[in-house]
């Protein structure tokens, strides 16, 4: 290996790490608040590119049905807060309605934000949908549903889009290098886009009183409900929060490594992975093992790259005993 | 139900008679499936964790004996002890690394340990042949009969699935299926009652990757021929659908799961091609979509609707002696050895010092109150005393041994019994079930011989011995009925029952009289002088002073985690530092 493949693996290192910390931090958040392990995070996040290669062909998007059907479903559920299944109902209209624009001849730009938008209202239905009715599940049970959840939407991803890949076009066309490495020029809008939702986040938790909130309802839900905070909105803020960040890194992601139904699931994996490196509660550490995971996977497909997959899954064996070694609690009780 | 049974039985023998070979094959199916089941029925339906590689243990049994019969000639029936060794391996390492972890990092290491072996096995083509697979494995034979047909491996595959439901109902009513349903309730009680949590959990994982081991082995045989796909992430998903569908929580939900996706499965490769007009993976969704309406609609499965219509069998009253008592060095020991002793006990919480620098001490024989205002730091104490956390500072000696430090099922083991403030019980076990759990540490039965179903004197004894505590505290009549429905009071009695079962030499009750009415307090008082007239040493807290000023022999007082007074009831009344923590300070 020399140093031309060196620098050029860890910019792509760097580049996958960065995605896997931005899955991480969806599921850290999510995770924190609802007690959920988000396994379908990485159909969401292909979800949107997907949409926006379709809109850019002219084609009208299954998704978008998806996302309308979920909101009518959600109205179903709620109709004796007949304001709010109202404003669904209408919600729903207006995402059948995007979409038929975007697939209308809506500019490029105007097609790519209505791909997001189209994919944003299934992240709160999912919780409504299919976690809410179980307030008092077990991490367990809520671990089983999202494991289903992630086969029907993947399903559902190659009924929408086929077994095709797709690249849409990037934000910054070109490339630019950096010494001798050629670095396309969309990494940076990535690096920015992660650099923004990081800050976010942390503003988001640090200074503002609904991210306080969310916060207090992932420390103590009893004690969050009891001062006047409502788990169930706080647990649809945070899907609400990982699915737009997920939407938008699948965008900024998908004109550098492709989008297919089934890529989802391989990225959100990894950003368990490192998610499991901060113990799903810590955010630093989150960001700190993926880009960890970036590293390894990138220099081991350099050596081995039928096995980058397994080497990086076999990297959680260590980061799991050494997790083990550091614990003390007795056996693994909920609260 | 028995005869129930033994029709399904007779059906089951006969069915390759009348039933055509394809559906005979698709038996085959149920049975490989519901043996990786009901290892997640012990896995989730009891232990309360779960899995989502089983898949991958039946593929490394699987490809094991593949390599072995096809590229060394061994015998199949050599290959399958080589196949389980190999899954029960993959289990140990992988749940040795986990079960101290919390809940949910099973789970997940087993999604990745899944996906890795998965790509191993595709893509290691030099040894297993990639997504080609390896062809032409033998036929299982015994005594020159070879099972070729699906018709003969089908008995072979169900002596496997009925003998592994045997196991696993053998399992179900002994003490370490009372252990595993403990650990999923509660992990601190059972650790309490002598259950080593980590090392039952870890038994619990490789007994059930060894259930997917040995399916792997039927399948690899049935079929003769090994590829990757069927050991895949979708597979795992597929057999934990199949435990949730039926019912994670009996065993003929199991079966009735397995079933149940085997024939969805064969009807929707028939199906969904023609609805969505191309070949596709769409199975998946199907899959995805009953799981999760089965778990929001029917999360216990489909077979309690259906059990609600069997013959529900009479419980029977055990019978028989109690448990040998525990062997006492020396009961003839005079009343008035010192045989519990805290020494300059600290225990800091952060930054709060919920006891500091306390040092009593306990003489066999006798009731020793612990009493104090709220917030004492009673319950830490106790807490201490009993396992549940380290001190930061001092001791805790048991006849003389120090036992601070020691985890909660060390310290029971060595005869120590309590209750909890709040009642820590078991509400789906039922009342006798949850008194047994206090004999655990009396009986020695592995999970090998409750598997195997030889531990029956043992058990019986500590039924027998549970109903005889449930007998003292009066809740014999209610022995078969769930934990979960019983009154506060009652539960307060139970959990001085299980205590009892445990046999301790010290028995520290933790207000066992908060929220018991009148009459009760008075019957609760009665049971502790019968108890300290048999001998054992109590250790008491509660906040009832005519209770406690009546019954015990002295008293030591907290407040403020320290210890303000100790002496004879008399003597603690008339101290006036403890009159002025209770009723304040005297407005001069």
């Amino acid at each position: 290996m020399d140093w031309t493949i060196f620098s050029f693996l860890l910019a792509d290192g760097l580049q996958n790490g960065t995605i896997y910390a931005l899955l991480a931090l969806c599921l850290v958040l999510v995770f924190a608040v609802t007690r959920v392990i988000l396994v379908p995070l990485g159909e969401l996040l292909m979800f949107a590119p997907l949409s926006y290669a379709l809109l850019l062909q002219g084609q009208f998007p299954g998704t978008a049905w998806l996302s309308a059907a979920m909101l009518v479903a959600w109205a179903l559920l709620d109709r004796n807060r007949l304001r709010l299944a109202l404003a669904l109902l209408l919600l729903a209209g207006v995402v059948l309605g995007l979409a038929y624009w975007g697939s209308h001849g809506a500019p490029g730009w105007v097609a790519w934000l209505l791909a997001v938008l189209i994919v944003l209202p299934m992240g709160p239905a999912t919780y409504r949908l299919f976690f809410e009715p179980l307030p008092h599940g077990t991490v367990l049970v809520y671990l089983i549903l999202a494991v289903g959840l992630h086969f029907v939407y993947q399903g559902l991803g190659l009924v929408f889009f086929g077994p095709e890949q797709y690249r849409p076009p990037a934000l910054l066309s070109g490339e630019a290098s950096l010494g001798t490495v050629p670095l396309p020029r969309q990494v940076f809008v990535v690096y920015a886009f992660a650099f923004l939702a990081m800050l976010g986040l942390y503003l988001f938790f640090t200074r503002s009183l609904y991210g306080k909130a969310l916060r207090a309802c992932a420390v103590n839900r009893l004690g969050a409900r009891i001062s006047g905070i409502n788990p169930s909105e706080a647990g649809r803020v945070a899907f609400l929060l990982a699915t737009a960040i997920a939407a938008v890194s699948g965008m900024l992601i998908a004109p550098l490594v492709n989008a297919a139904y089934f890529m989802g699931f391989l990225l959100g994996l990894k950003g368990f992975v490192a998610g499991i490196l901060g113990g799903l509660i810590s955010y630093p550490m989150a960001v700190g093992g993926a880009l960890v995971v970036g590293l390894l996977e990138s220099y081991s497909s350099f050596t081995a790259s039928a096995y980058k997959e397994a080497i990086v899954f076999a990297l959680l064996l260590p980061v799991l005993f050494w997790r083990s070694l550091r614990t003390l609690e007795l056996g693994g009780e909920e609260e | 139900m028995r005869p129930l049974l033994l029709v399904l039985l007779a059906l089951l023998l006969l069915a390759p008679l009348f039933l055509p070979p394809f559906y005979i094959t698709l038996l085959n199916f149920v049975a490989f499936g519901s043996l990786v089941a009901l290892g997640l029925y012990l896995l989730t339906g009891m232990a309360g964790m779960t899995s989502f590689g089983q898949a991958a243990f039946m593929g490394l049994a699987a490809y094991a004996t593949a390599l072995l019969t096809t590229k060394m000639g061994l015998s199949p029936w050599l290959t399958l002890p080589i196949g389980l060794l190999f899954a029960g391996v993959g289990a140990l390492v992988l749940g040795g690394l986990t079960v101290r972890l919390k809940g949910h990092y099973l789970p997940l290491s087993t999604i990745a340990w899944q996906m890795a072996l998965f790509i191993v096995l595709g893509s290691w083509t030099a040894l297993t042949g990639g997504h080609t697979g390896l062809p032409d494995l033998p036929a299982v034979s015994i005594m020159g009969f070879s099972f070729r047909t699906e018709d003969s491996f089908y008995y072979l595959s169900w002596a496997f699935a009925l003998l592994a439901a045997w196991g696993a109902a053998n399992l179900t009513g002994s003490r370490v299926g009372r252990a595993l349903r403990a650990l999923r309730g509660d992990a601190v009680a059972a650790a309490s009652f002598g259950v080593h949590p980590p090392s039952l959990k870890l038994q619990v994982f490789l007994l059930a990757a060894l259930l997917a081991g040995l399916a792997g082995w039927l399948y690899a045989h049935f079929l003769r021929f090994v590829n990757p796909s069927p050991f895949g992430l979708e597979a795992s998903i597929k057999y934990l659908i199949m435990a949730v569908v039926g019912g994670i929580g009996s065993i003929p939900g199991v079966f009735l799961g397995a079933s149940l996706i085997t024939g969805l499965e064969e009807w929707l490769k028939d199906i969904l091609p023609k609805v969505f007009g191309r070949t596709g993976n769409y199975e998946v969704i199907a899959y995805g979509l009953v799981l999760v309406v089965i778990l929001i609609l029917a999360p216990r499965g489909l077979w309690p609707f259906l059990e609600r219509y069997l013959p529900h069998p009479t419980p029977r009253r055990p019978q028989g002696m109690g448990l040998p008592a525990r062997q006492v060095q020396g009961l003839e020991v005079p009343k008035g050895e010192v045989i519990l002793e805290v020494e300059r006990l600290s225990k800091a919480f952060g930054g709060l010092l919920a006891v500091c620098d306390l040092s009593f001490q306990l003489r066999r024989g006798e009731v020793l109150g612990l009493i104090g205002p709220n917030g004492a730091g009673k319950s830490t104490c106790f807490n201490l005393i009993t396992g549940v956390h380290a001190p930061t500072k001092g001791q805790v000696r048991f006849k003389g041994q120090a036992i601070s430090g020691l985890a909660p099922f060390t310290v029971h083991e060595k005869g120590i019994g309590r209750t909890f403030q709040h009642p820590h019980l078991f509400p789906e076990m039922t009342v006798l079930e949850n008194a047994a759990l206090g004999t655990y540490a009396r009986t020695r039965a592995g999970m090998l011989s409750c598997l195997l179903g030889t531990n029956r004197r043992e058990e019986a004894a500590a039924l027998s011995e549970a109903y005889r505590a449930l007998e003292r505290v009066g809740l014999a009549e209610l022995a078969h009925h769930k934990a979960g429905g019983l009154a506060l009071g009652q539960q307060r009695l139970l959990e001085i029952a299980r205590a009892l079962a445990s046999s301790p030499e010290v028995l520290l009750l933790d207000e066992p009289a908060a929220g018991l009415r009148a009459a009760e307090k008075l019957e609760l008082a009665r049971l502790i002088r019968r108890l300290a007239a048999e001998g054992i040493t109590v250790l008491l807290v509660d906040h009832d002073m005519d209770l406690v000023m009546g019954l015990v022999d002295r008293v030591v007082v907290m407040h403020y985690g320290e210890k303000l007074a100790e002496g004879t009831p008399r003597e603690v009344q008339k101290n006036p530092k403890v009159i002025e923590a209770y009723l304040g300070q005297e407005v001069a």
